[in-house]
Parts: structure tokens; C-alpha cells; sequence
């Protein structure tokens, strides 16, 4: 049994990430998944969040994703976003300022006030918080 | 001296034509560059997630979604991705050949023919030459968005779930090189496996349940698939558009040349002329 997988991260405007690691761990809609060379085959849809990949000889790198699919083979795994950043590339207080926009828009909210939009608007830009807070440790 | 009015009149108006083919060609290399960049960023994604549907299509789920299932052919639908604009040489003229010759065969074989068009130009070809056409539109401009497309081909996806339709192909132009572009017919639905062998008798572990997230994939899939199609055509038009252009340019100096050349032989005759008859009045008296 080979120690990596070929692992893929695309995005619908790029693509991020192709190569060999040794571990993936990304957010699924159920849980955290950590995906190592050999796992079942797998498909699974991703919430808003950190994508972590662990390079031949223990490197690491982030990600942030904000959602999209997962599609888990013994060798290959592709990782289909919507949209997604190298964690590095994130700006934290855009985010920060985005939860703060949103939290706003949620305490006074207007007639024609969309809730499942902001709540989403928050989802991604905590995600996006976590991303770049395990990228720094 | 009125030698050769009517050749000055005829090098002037072919400049003038000159002038706007070759601003013709400079508009559309600089789009192409655009277009070519736009369709490249998609490419990934829209091959990736190709690989994907096609291990997903060797699984044996306990979910089949419709999609996948391949019928007995009665009816196909064609979603024919065309120009908005002529003036691109034979792009349009090449793809409504490779649309009739795949239709052609359907129809030899006793299948039908429903079309979905995209572009100002298959609109209007399938008006004239009497399709039925399920649905269609135009002026997408040159940055297209998925958004626009979702509504007509959701005509063609239903029609499919129905069972209406059989099979869906999209017909579009595949961007070789600046220089070459090639009609293609491409099977969209049913959906088929890849060539790798991925054993028997296995299926995913699906998160959430397999049909909500079968659904919510395909979907995707099928949007990026065409999306990509029509941002891939767009590439093809500038290009092509460009290169003819291009030779109405080249060919419009060439008959300025050839022409300018028999005005001057013209002028000169005339000069001769006059000469000879001055020279022989001027001996006579």
C-alpha cells in the first residue's frame, strides 16, 4: 500500500492544489473528515470550512473552501468548491467585519430581510476565521 | 484629367473597407485573449468533476439516479451552442453541418429531434430550416454567466427525467488553436462511465443521503458542463472571428494593389497619349 494519495482541488474559477499527500481533512455537512491513502470510496457534500492536506514528509497546508463536493477514491480524491483560497490569502478582518455586517443586519432586521442569507454570510467568514487560525498555529 | 475616376472611387471605398476589417481584427484578438483565459480558468473544474460522474457512473448504487439510465433511443435532443454575431467565417456554417449530419442519422434511424439553441445565429437557423425547437437563447455578451443558461437547459433535463427525451447532446465548437476550431457533438445525458476499470460492485459512502447529494451534484455538473461549452464557443468565435478578419484585410490589400496598378497603367496610356497627339499637331503645323 502506497503512504500518499493523488489529491485534486479545484475550484469553478481555478484550480488550487494537484498533487500527492498523505492526508486530507475537510469539513463534510456531517462532520470532519480525515481521509488517508486507502479509504473507502466516498462522496460527500462540504460545509464552509478548513481544508487541511498533510504532504509527503509531514508538511502541511490550508485551505479555506466554501463549499462544494468531495469525492473520495482508494488512490485519487477530488475536491470540487465552489469557491476556494489558500488559507494564507485570506484577509481576517474582512471576515471579522463581514460577521459583524451580518450580526447587524440580523439585529435590526427589514422587511425584506433574508435570514438564511446572512446566516450563510456568517457560516462562511467563521470558516473562514478557522481556516486562517489553524493556518497561523 | 478624368483618367481613371471610377478606379480612384472603387481603392478609396475598398480602403474604407480595409480600415474596419483590420480594426475588426484588432477587437477580436484582443476579446480572444479574454475569452481564451475565461475558458481556460474553467477547465479544471469542468474536467475534474467529468472524472468524477464518470467513477460515479461504474458504481452500483442503491440509488440509480435517472440520469444514468440508458433507454431505447425515440427521441434526442440537441442543445446547439452557436454565435451571437456572424462575421467569424465558416464557425457557425461548420457546426449547423456536424448538427444536421448527427440529426441525419437520427432521423435514418427512425428517432426524433428536439432542439434547445443558444446563440442569435442557431436561433435563426433553426427557424428557417424548421426544428423544433423546446427552447432557446441569446445575447449572453462575452462574459456569459451560468445563471443565464439554467433555464433552458432544465427544459432539456426534464424533458430527459420525463422521458421524453432519450439522450442530450451538446453540439459546440472545441478551441484547438487560434488557427483551428472543431465542431463537436458531445452525449450529456444519459450520463456514461469512464474507460478506467474500477472493479464491480462497490458504492460510495454517501454523506448526506445518496439522492440528495446525487441531485445536488449532477445539477452541478450538468450547469458546468454546458457552461463551459458556451465559454469554450465564445473563445472559438473571437478567434475565428480574428482570423477572417484577418484574410478580408490581406485580400482587400491585394485588390488595392491590383488595382491601383491598372489605374496607373491608365494614367500613363492617357499621358502617352496626349503626348503623341501634341507631338503629331506640332509636326503637322
Amino acid at each position: 500500500m502506497s503512504k500518499t494519495l493523488h489529491c485534486d482541488i479545484v475550484s469553478a474559477e481555478k484550480s488550487i492544489f494537484s498533487g500527492e499527500v498523505e492526508m486530507i481533512v475537510a469539513t463534510g455537512v456531517l462532520g470532519d473528515l480525515g481521509i488517508v491513502p486507502g479509504h473507502a470510496p466516498l462522496l460527500t457534500q462540504l460545509m464552509p470550512g478548513p481544508v487541511k492536506i498533510t504532504l509527503e514528509g509531514g508538511e502541511e497546508e490550508f485551505f479555506y473552501v466554501s463549499g462544494g463536493f468531495l469525492e473520495v477514491q482508494p488512490r485519487i480524491t477530488t475536491l470540487l468548491a465552489d469557491t476556494a483560497e489558500r488559507a494564507e490569502d485570506l484577509d481576517e478582518a474582512a471576515a471579522a467585519k463581514a460577521i459583524e455586517d451580518a450580526k447587524q443586519a440580523i439585529a435590526d432586521k427589514q422587511a425584506d430581510f433574508d435570514y438564511g442569507a446572512a446566516a450563510a454570510r456568517i457560516a462562511e467568514a467563521t470558516a473562514q476565521l478557522r481556516a486562517l487560525r489553524q493556518h497561523r498555529r | 484629367m478624368a483618367v481613371g475616376k471610377e478606379i480612384r472611387t472603387q481603392i478609396s471605398s475598398i480602403k474604407n473597407t480595409q480600415k474596419i476589417t483590420s480594426a475588426m481584427e484588432m477587437v477580436a484578438a484582443s476579446k480572444m485573449r479574454k475569452a481564451q483565459d475565461r475558458m481556460e480558468l474553467g477547465k479544471p473544474y469542468s474536467q475534474r468533476i467529468r472524472a468524477v460522474i464518470g467513477h460515479i457512473a461504474h458504481a452500483t448504487p442503491e440509488y440509480k439516479h435517472v440520469f444514468f439510465e440508458t433507454r431505447e433511443l425515440k427521441r434526442v435532443g440537441y442543445i446547439v451552442v452557436s454565435t451571437d454575431r456572424g462575421l467569424c467565417g465558416g464557425l457557425n456554417t461548420n457546426l449547423f453541418k456536424a448538427t444536421m449530419n448527427a440529426m441525419r442519422a437520427n432521423k435514418t434511424a427512425g428517432v426524433e429531434v428536439d432542439v434547445c439553441a443558444i446563440g442569435a445565429k442557431s436561433m435563426n437557423f433553426f427557424k428557417n430550416f424548421g426544428g423544433n425547437v423546446l427552447a432557446s437563447v441569446r445575447d449572453m455578451g462575452e462574459a456569459p454567466e451560468a445563471a443565464d443558461l439554467i433555464g433552458v437547459v432544465k427544459v432539456m433535463l426534464d424533458k430527459f427525467e420525463n422521458g421524453e427525451l432519450d439522450q442530450v447532446n451538446v453540439v459546440s465548437n472545441e478551441f484547438v488553436n487560434t488557427m483551428t476550431q472543431k465542431a463537436t457533438v458531445q452525449q450529456l445525458l444519459p450520463l456514461e462511465p469512464s474507460d478506467e476499470d474500477l472493479g464491480q460492485n462497490w458504492d460510495y459512502l454517501y454523506e448526506p443521503a445518496a439522492q440528495e447529494l446525487l441531485d445536488g451534484l449532477l445539477d452541478r455538473y450538468i450547469e458546468s458542463q454546458v457552461y463551459q461549452a458556451v465559454v469554450e464557443n465564445n473563445a472559438c468565435e473571437q478567434a475565428a472571428r480574428m482570423i477572417a478578419m484577418k484574410n478580408a484585410t490581406d485580400n482587400a490589400g491585394d485588390l488595392i494593389d491590383n488595382l491601383q496598378l491598372v489605374y496607373n497603367k491608365a494614367r500613363q496610356a492617357a499621358i502617352t497619349q496626349e503626348l503623341s497627339e501634341i507631338v503629331g499637331g506640332a509636326s503637322a503645323v
